[in-house]
């Protein structure tokens, strides 16, 4: 039972690493996109639209690596969109972000039910076949369940794998690239970024845009791998551990994989624990309370952990006095 | 030397809102000078100036570059016309290492312009590579700057410095420095000059905003002087002297001696023994401070900022309880009669017992214990107990408002002038209020007290407001402080303590708040006053105390020392001062 947990652990914590690998790179331009939960909600809305469109037109007859890429390609879009929108009120109005983030995850969560719902049932049916088995798993049955091993380290759908790849890819950008060092410049302190030439604005939409889009496949993976169903209740919740993550990992996606490893094994720990409801629900809030705890610790030891950005939250308008 | 025309300026405007920073401004620069912009607070120089750097894209007029009329809308489009601007606040990342900080922003070609230039394949992103140039370019121009170190770990002559390298390695040939010295001690801005100097020889053009006349007439070539907004001079520095450079600056004539008057002091009013405080953050900030302040004197602070100097006044408020030593209170009080101001009979019959009271017109010390307590309620009021001598008091543990109310005040001009002491949101009543709210019968508050005291302020120190109940932050900074100052200095204090209280006001509103604290010590108040401009240190107080990192580093004679001297002990370590004291 141990090693189904680890698994399952595994399995889950990809939804926290892309909600908090994307919603990294949008706070590094210093965007703070408190419309992450809204987002991930978005991308899952975008990959049922995008699998029930694939579907719709195959006619039935769909190929693995499409059923994978449709879904994603919409999901990516529909999140990068919301990115976009949010990026559109937080640069070109002016808006205070703390506002717009929290209504566009307020849109977010209630916008997937209701497009959930009006979806044919029939074609949705359909989705635990032609969708969510190509998606679900990366490599054939028969080779991942000879041993421990194996099942450990390849029973997963490629989103996992992806997960991982991009958390790394991502930590290497932001530390070595050129692009990741004008980018923390942005959110560092956007005046000197504007001062030495970076188009401040640009920067923040694209940084948004494309953060967007990662966070949004954390709602891929759960509609399509993780539960393999159409009942999203719990999505936004996940969106806000995703959030915390930010936090919790002090902006590296690189402790991003084992943060979520973390936060996913207290979650499906807990429902694996011989425990009474109550019980269960004390777990499950375990992530959250280590997450203020990390943020008490960094406020005193914040010279060695390193610090949120310092433009975090800041709108930056070149002409302000 | 050959001057060609650089920069030309036509007719730039720009406002915001309704408030005018530039209107019509003309204004040429030629290669290889350096001109300085000369103008009060608020006379548009920085807005201006961050009209040529891009910061902001000005309303109406047009810009030429070597002839040709270019548009300039961003940093970026400045650097394109090598045009580059080290800005008062500086805009660098704190986190970063002084090389990425100067390469944030560069692009491919900038790069393989770099790679060129070193002989080396282009390889992209470099930073070593960019680290080498730099300490090329810091050795040709006289710098001293390490490329790996982390901008938090600098000082802010570091700091500014890197600002000039992060301009110079874009290749700017025009310069613009943004009140460069107001940071710095006089030996650092002694560096700086020489750098500009360098600069000028290499063919740069640079163009220093400043309001300090002396700096202007040592360094610069050609003065162009603002005043709101527009250029009302323009003036070779070898024909100006600090008297035709302030009546271009101000429209009129200004007394620019500061009167001070050799008073004998009144006696010691506050000894510090020891003194040493942390922070909030647990940092020490004071360490082991002893002095004395006496009344009838003014005693300058000196120090980089950040040396101390504001934990060093809230300590002595009251405001700050992380304290070891003492701050001993000397209250004027010999020969005067006691009130019930900060004492209750209980403690006026304690101080009897210790034999501290004498009956007015008799010698003897007064047995309180023989009258009622109406009995000597009758004679406080009648002022007929009276003190031997001054009354002596340990404020460390005091709360701030007792340490107020003993008529120690404190009057701190903080950076952004409203953080600390006025609220901006409320009228001028209000805030000459926040002194006396305590005053008042069940709960009401006494408003024609406080009434009174802003229209007395408001009428001596020429406070500009459409009315009293104009709320504070709508005021202009120099009025804003102007309130602030007056508020502190009109409760009569016995002990005064002034921090920046000239910070960004006029020279009018500087001197007229210079004759304020002139009288206050002509009226026998102690005065401590923080300071910047050590010019006026010099002028101003009878004694400066040097603050380095928290400690005293020497306290002089103003009348004995000069700048030089001060700027030294700013530095310096406390040993290598006591040596050179001792070799005089």
């Amino acid at each position: 039972m141990f090693l189904k947990i680890i698994i399952d652990s595994i399995r889950f914590s990809a939804i926290y690493l892309f909600g908090s690998a994307g919603e990294t790179i949008t706070e590094k331009s210093g965007h703070l996109n408190l419309g992450t939960p809204g987002i991930v909600c978005i991308g899952s809305m975008g990959s049922m639209i995008g699998a029930y469109f694939y579907i719709s037109i195959s006619g039935g007859n769909t190929i693995p690596f499409l059923s994978v890429l449709f879904p994603l390609l919409f999901c990516v879009l529909f999140a990068g969109l919301a990115g976009a929108l949010f990026s559109f009120f937080a640069v070109t109005l002016n808006c205070n972000q703390n506002v717009t983030g929290l209504a566009l995850t307020t849109f977010g969560a209630g916008l997937l039910p209701f497009v959930a719902s009006s979806l044919d049932g029939e074609v949705t049916a359909s989705f635990a076949t032609k969708i969510v088995k190509p998606i679900s798993h990366l490599f054939p049955k028969t080779f991942y369940e000879s041993n421990w091993f194996t099942q450990l380290f390849f029973s997963y759908g490629i989103f996992v794998y992806l997960g991982i790849a991009l958390a790394i890819a991502i930590a290497i950008f932001m530390k070595k690239a050129k692009t990741g060092l004008f980018l923390r410049t942005v959110g560092e302190n956007p005046a000197a970024a504007d001062a030495a030439g970076i188009n401040v604005n640009r920067y923040r939409y694209l940084a948004t845009i494309v953060g967007s889009a990662i966070s949004g496949i954390a709602g891929l993976f759960y509609t399509f791998d993780f539960s393999g169903s159409m009942d999203t209740s719990s999505l936004s919740g996940y969106g806000w551990l995703a959030l915390s993550l930010v936090i919790f990992t002090m902006w590296n996606t690189e402790l991003g994989i084992a943060g979520s490893f973390m936060f996913a094994f207290l979650y499906i720990s807990s429902k694996y624990a011989n425990s009474t409801p109550a019980g269960e629900q004390l777990v499950s809030i375990i992530p959250y309370g280590a997450t203020i705890l990390v943020l008490v610790l960094s406020s005193i030891f914040s010279r060695k952990l390193g610090k949120a950005p310092a433009g975090l939250g800041v709108s930056y308008f070149r002409e302000d006095r | 030397m050959e001057k060609e025309l650089r920069v030309e300026l036509k007719g730039i405007s720009k406002s915001f809102g309704r408030v005018i920073a530039n209107q019509d401004v003309f204004l040429k620069l030629y290669s290889g000078e350096i001109l300085s912009l000369l103008g009060e607070n608020g006379s548009g120089k920085t807005s201006l100036m961050n009209v040529l750097a891009g910061i902001y894209y000005p309303d109406e007029g047009e810009i030429f570059v070597n002839g040709e009329k270019v548009i300039i809308s961003s940093p970026s489009d400045a650097y394109k016309y090598h045009i580059g601007m080290v800005h008062q606040h500086f805009k660098l990342v704190d986190t970063f290492t002084a090389i990425e900080n100067v390469v944030i922003g560069l692009n491919k070609h900038d790069y393989r312009a770099i790679a060129e230039e070193e002989g080396e394949k282009y390889r992209g992103f470099n930073l070593k590579q960019s680290a080498k140039r730099m300490e090329k370019m810091c050795k040709q121009f006289g710098f001293k700057l390490d490329p790996w170190k982390k901008v938090s770990d600098m000082v802010v002559s570091e700091k500014q410095t890197l600002e000039i390298v992060k301009a110079l390695f874009r290749g700017v040939d025009i310069l613009i420095l943004d009140e460069p010295t107001a940071v710095l001690t006089p030996q650092e801005a002694e560096t700086l000059f020489g750098v500009m100097k360098n600069m000028k020889m290499a063919g740069k053009s640079i163009i220093i905003i400043t309001h300090k006349l002396n700096e202007v007439l040592e360094i610069s070539d050609r003065v162009a002087v603002l005043c709101k907004g527009k250029v009302t001079g323009d003036i070779m520095t070898k024909d100006a002297n600090e008297e035709i450079l302030t009546e271009m600056m101000v429209g009129h004539k200004v007394d620019l001696n500061i009167d001070r008057k050799d008073i004998k002091n009144t006696g010691v009013r506050l000894e510090i023994h020891d003194l040493s405080a942390k922070n909030r953050e647990g940092r020490e900030v004071l360490k082991n401070i002893t002095f004395e302040l006496y009344g009838s004197e003014i005693l300058g602070i000196a120090g980089i900022s950040g040396s101390g100097q504001k934990e060093l006044l809230e300590t002595i408020a009251g405001l700050n309880k992380e304290t070891h030593g003492d701050i001993i209170f000397h209250n004027p009080k010999k020969e005067q009669p006691v009130t019930f101001f900060h004492k209750n009979i209980k403690q006026i019959r304690e101080l009897a017992k210790q034999e501290k009271f004498h009956l007015k017109g008799q010698t003897e010390p007064v047995d309180l214990s023989k009258y009622s307590n109406k009995q000597i309620t009758e004679m406080v009021k009648n002022e007929e107990i009276i003190f031997y001598e001054d009354e002596i008091m340990d404020i460390k543990n005091k709360k701030p408002i007792e340490i107020r109310d003993l008529g120690i005040k404190l009057s701190f001009v903080p950076e952004d002038r409203l953080g600390m002491g006025l609220v901006g949101n409320m009228d001028l009543i209000d805030n000459m209020m926040l002194r006396s709210f305590r005053k008042g019968k069940g709960g009401m508050v006494h408003r024609e007290a406080p009434k009174e005291l802003a229209e007395q302020v408001v009428k001596e120190l020429e406070v500009k407001t459409p009315n009293l109940s104009t709320s504070v932050k709508k005021l202009s900074g120099g009025n804003i402080q102007k309130v602030l100052v007056g508020r502190e200095i009109a409760s009569r204090p016995k002990v005064l303590m002034t921090a920046y209280p000239v910070r960004g006001l006029d020279i009018n509103s500087s001197y007229l708040i210079y004759k304020l604290l002139n009288k206050q010590k002509e009226k026998g108040t102690a005065i401590i006053y923080v300071g910047e401009d050590l010019d006026v240190i010099l002028a101003l107080c009878d004694r400066v105390l040097v603050l380095r990192e928290g400690e005293i580093s020497g306290v002089l004679r103003c009348k004995d020392t000069n700048k030089k001297e001060i700027g030294l002990l700013m530095t310096k370590k406390k040993e290598m001062t006591e040596e050179t004291a001792n070799g005089q």
